[in-house]
């Protein structure tokens, strides 16, 4: 394609993530620099229902005017990222010196909000991924053998926990492992222990976190490889089965290396979404056992008081987050493409 | 100063009749034109104030409203946009912070003049002596408990928290059940609710007097951090997943004798849906208990009430305040509303489900502060009592987390330099 053709090809959707990707994370990498302005305070005379006190409260005027004057706040450089909500330099750097062993500085850092999200978000993804990726490869290959007949609704079935909102998902499983639901009194029973709670253990609160992203994610693993084991060259097979191949060498020999490249991308894909896990946390209540760097955004954003600043912050850093996991996948992709 | 406060509560306790001189006010909301939509949360009182409201919509009136749980998160930004999207926000203590905080909320002086008729003075939410919002209900996290079950284990009803652990432990010894206790300790807002209405009961402020910054990494945190953990050993382990909705599940279904709850969900555990009549008709409201010798009860007083937002036409300003004011109309109360909240309407009869908030406010009991960082503090406790709770880490590690979240948080917002 000539380059003048290519660039007026190109331009719409390039004007497009200009404007809705590119402008927008600027917009919230210059938000993560700065923190609101000193709040002006007075100490008034405040009634309630109750009672008179004398309280402090915000002179909304006079910090208005700071506003007006900068509307961004204060700048405070890389402050937000360094500070105990994020990264916690400090108090890392500390941990660091006072820890007698590795294993004593990884628990002390499950202390600081940040390090605690990155630990379950790298966790699931890691554990998550590869999973997908097998199990869907199973059951695109277990429905591949089905007689036509029953091949759609079996492939319907298949799908549906990908079709379940994934917050409606997690709220149903999370009232069917409650210790009166179906799946955790059943738990009770088999285990013969009656105080035995999925939702009151970190690790099994992290184990049902993960079944249920293998569980909801499988099905769009399923459908890619299904797609792509429709296209495997019928020839190779046959001539691997005159050559005596089991069907386990087939699959090994000519299918798995056939379908790599899918593979490639639903690792992609997958990874992606799973460093962004974070309807299941909400939906599992699981805030006090797991929490995802997504969730804290939320959770920046969504109290009685905003912060803004730090969400913009945590958003910028899963960013780079997700830039560091990406960049294997993507060298890959590139030396494919080079050739 | 203290005498004030003692009158003034006795004043909520008898609810004293004392209106505001009428000023030629309109209280059937013959209203000629203007757009009334109100934001704010999901309760069935909160409805029954809409309803009120919407009755004055006509052919030039319109009256809507979005009642939702998610209305904290939508308030400030609704409301910053000129014209706000929203004339009204239904709002609590800690909830009109935000807006007071961004000046989006105008001033009641005028209109309360002029169509506040039948309002009483402590219905008027003022802050330097200007009238920022109306209050209607009150409301605060007190004990129920099951009269049935006390009385077969020989017990009295408890009124500090120490007596609520010896009754627990009473009723598990006797086999009667395995988690007689119940309270609303999931992480996130409840938990940070619980250790502030813990924290009230010792006396000791939250902060340093006059400034932001946080005074509750000493021994009196310490001692309200142990009394909620020692009550959360005669809980079901889940607890930290159980809100309002979940606890209440609990409670319908039989398996707690004592529980910490509020106020407002009295009405719908006592009727006649979701559980059965021997649970319903045995479950008995009681002032929130004091702890460690002190005389305050540990919980706090919250009122809900509605403001007017700041953003919109003076004309508009004036139809919500009369929509919302024919909501609360004098004696508009019905036997079926009367019981879904403590009203502070006049013509309000107290029932048997306002016992518990009507002890727990004579008993002494402190109103939810409506400090301007309030909310950060209690964010920051939310979110880092978890550990300590789950015997992770000690008190002493958790109080410091919390005043560590807490400071990080107010220096982005301006608080602390």
């Amino acid at each position: 394609m000539p380059h003048r053709t290519f660039f007026w090809f190109i331009l719409p959707s390039a004007a497009a993530m200009l404007l809705f990707i590119a402008l927008p994370i600027v917009s919230v990498f210059v938000q993560s620099l700065h923190a609101e302005h000193e709040q002006v305070m007075k100490e008034v005379e405040t009634c309630s229902v109750f009672s008179c006190e004398t309280q402090v409260t915000v002179d909304a005027e006079a910090t208005q005017l700071l506003y007006e004057e900068r509307p961004l706040g204060q700048f405070v450089g890389f402050a937000n990222y360094t500070n105990r909500a994020h990264l916690a330099f400090d108090k890392v750097g500390a941990l660091w010196g006072s820890s007698a062993s590795i294993g004593e500085f990884v628990t002390g850092l499950g202390n600081y909000p940040f390090y605690r999200a990155l630990g379950f978000t790298l966790t699931y993804t890691f554990v998550v991924t590869p999973l997908v990726i097998a199990l869907g490869f199973m059951i695109a290959l277990a429905v591949n053998m089905l007689t036509p007949r029953i091949k759609g609704p079996v492939i319907f079935f298949s799908l549906l926990p990908m079709i379940i909102t994934p917050l409606i998902g997690s709220l149903i499983l999370f009232w069917m492992i409650d210790s009166q639901g179906i799946l955790g009194a059943t738990l009770q029973n088999l285990f013969d222990d009656p105080n035995l709670s999925l939702k009151a253990s970190t690790p099994l609160t992290w184990i049902m976190l993960i079944v249920y992203g293998v569980w909801s994610s499988a099905p769009f693993a399923f459908v890619v490889f299904y797609a792509g084991l429709q296209t495997v060259p019928q020839d190779t097979l046959e001539s691997a089965m005159i050559d005596g191949a089991s069907r386990w060498e087939r699959i090994r020999f000519v299918v798995i290396p056939y379908l790599a490249p899918l593979a490639l991308f639903v690792g992609l894909i997958q990874l992606m979404d799973n460093f962004r896990v974070f309807e299941p946390i909400v939906g599992f209540n699981s805030e006090a056992h797991a929490t995802s760097l997504s969730w804290i955004i939320y959770n920046d954003m969504s109290s009685d008081t905003a912060l803004l600043n730090s969400a913009a912050t945590t958003s910028m850093l899963t960013i780079v987050g997700v830039a560091i996991l990406l960049t294997p996948v993507l060298i890959r992709t590139w030396r494919d493409f080079k050739g | 100063m203290k005498h004030f406060t003692k009158a003034m509560l006795a004043g909520v306790a008898v609810f004293a009749s004392a209106s505001l001189a009428p000023a030629g006010g309109q209280g059937d909301g013959g209203l000629e034109s203007g757009r009334v939509n109100a934001l704010g949360t999901e309760f069935p009182a909160i409805h029954t104030v809409v309803a009120g409201a919407a009755a004055c919509a006509n052919d030039n009136v319109t009256v809507e409203s979005n009642l939702t749980k998610e209305h904290r998160d939508l308030q400030v930004a609704a409301l910053t946009a000129n014209p706000a999207e929203y004339t009204a926000a239904i709002v609590a203590n800690s909830s009109i912070v935000p807006l007071l905080n961004e000046g989006l909320i105008r001033p009641l002086d005028e209109l309360v003049e002029k169509h506040g008729e039948g309002l009483k003075k402590n219905q008027l939410i003022t802050i330097d002596g200007k009238i920022m919002a109306v209050a209607f209900m009150a409301n605060a996290q007190h004990i129920m408990y099951r009269k049935d079950v006390l009385e077969e284990a020989g017990l009295e009803v408890p009124t500090t928290y120490e007596e609520v652990i010896e009754a627990a432990k009473v009723i598990r010894d006797k086999g009667l059940m395995e988690y007689p206790l119940s309270g609303t300790y999931q992480t996130g807002w409840n938990l940070g609710e619980e250790f502030v209405n813990m924290y009230m009961g010792t006396g000791a402020p939250m902060f340093k007097s006059g400034t932001a910054e946080v005074d509750i990494n000493n021994e009196n945190g310490v001692k309200a951090l142990n009394m909620m953990k020692e009550l959360t050993s005669y809980m079901n382990p889940d607890f930290l997943t159980y809100d309002s909705n979940a606890a209440s599940a609990e409670w319908e279904a039989g398996n707690v004798a004592i529980m910490n709850m509020w106020g407002s969900r009295a009405g719908p555990l006592t009727d006649d849906e979701g559980s059965t009549e021997e649970i319903t008709s045995n479950t008995t409201m009681a002032a929130a208990p004091t702890f460690g010798g002190g005389d305050i009860p540990a919980t706090t007083l919250w009122w809900d009430g509605f403001t007017i937002s700041a953003n919109i036409s003076d004309e508009d300003a004036e139809a919500t305040f009369i929509a919302l004011m024919n909501g609360l109309k004098p004696g508009s109360l019905t036997e079926e509303t009367s019981t879904q909240a403590v009203w502070l309407i006049d013509g309000y009869e107290p029932t048997d489900t306002s016992a518990g908030v009507f002890a727990t406010a004579s008993a002494g009991a402190k109103p939810y502060p409506m400090l301007p960082f309030g909310g950060l503090l209690h964010t920051a406790a939310g979110a880092e009592l978890s550990d300590f709770l789950q015997g992770d880490e000690s008190a002493e590690q958790a109080l410091a987390d919390v005043e560590a979240a807490y400071t990080t948080a107010a220096r982005e917002k301006g608080f602390l330099q």
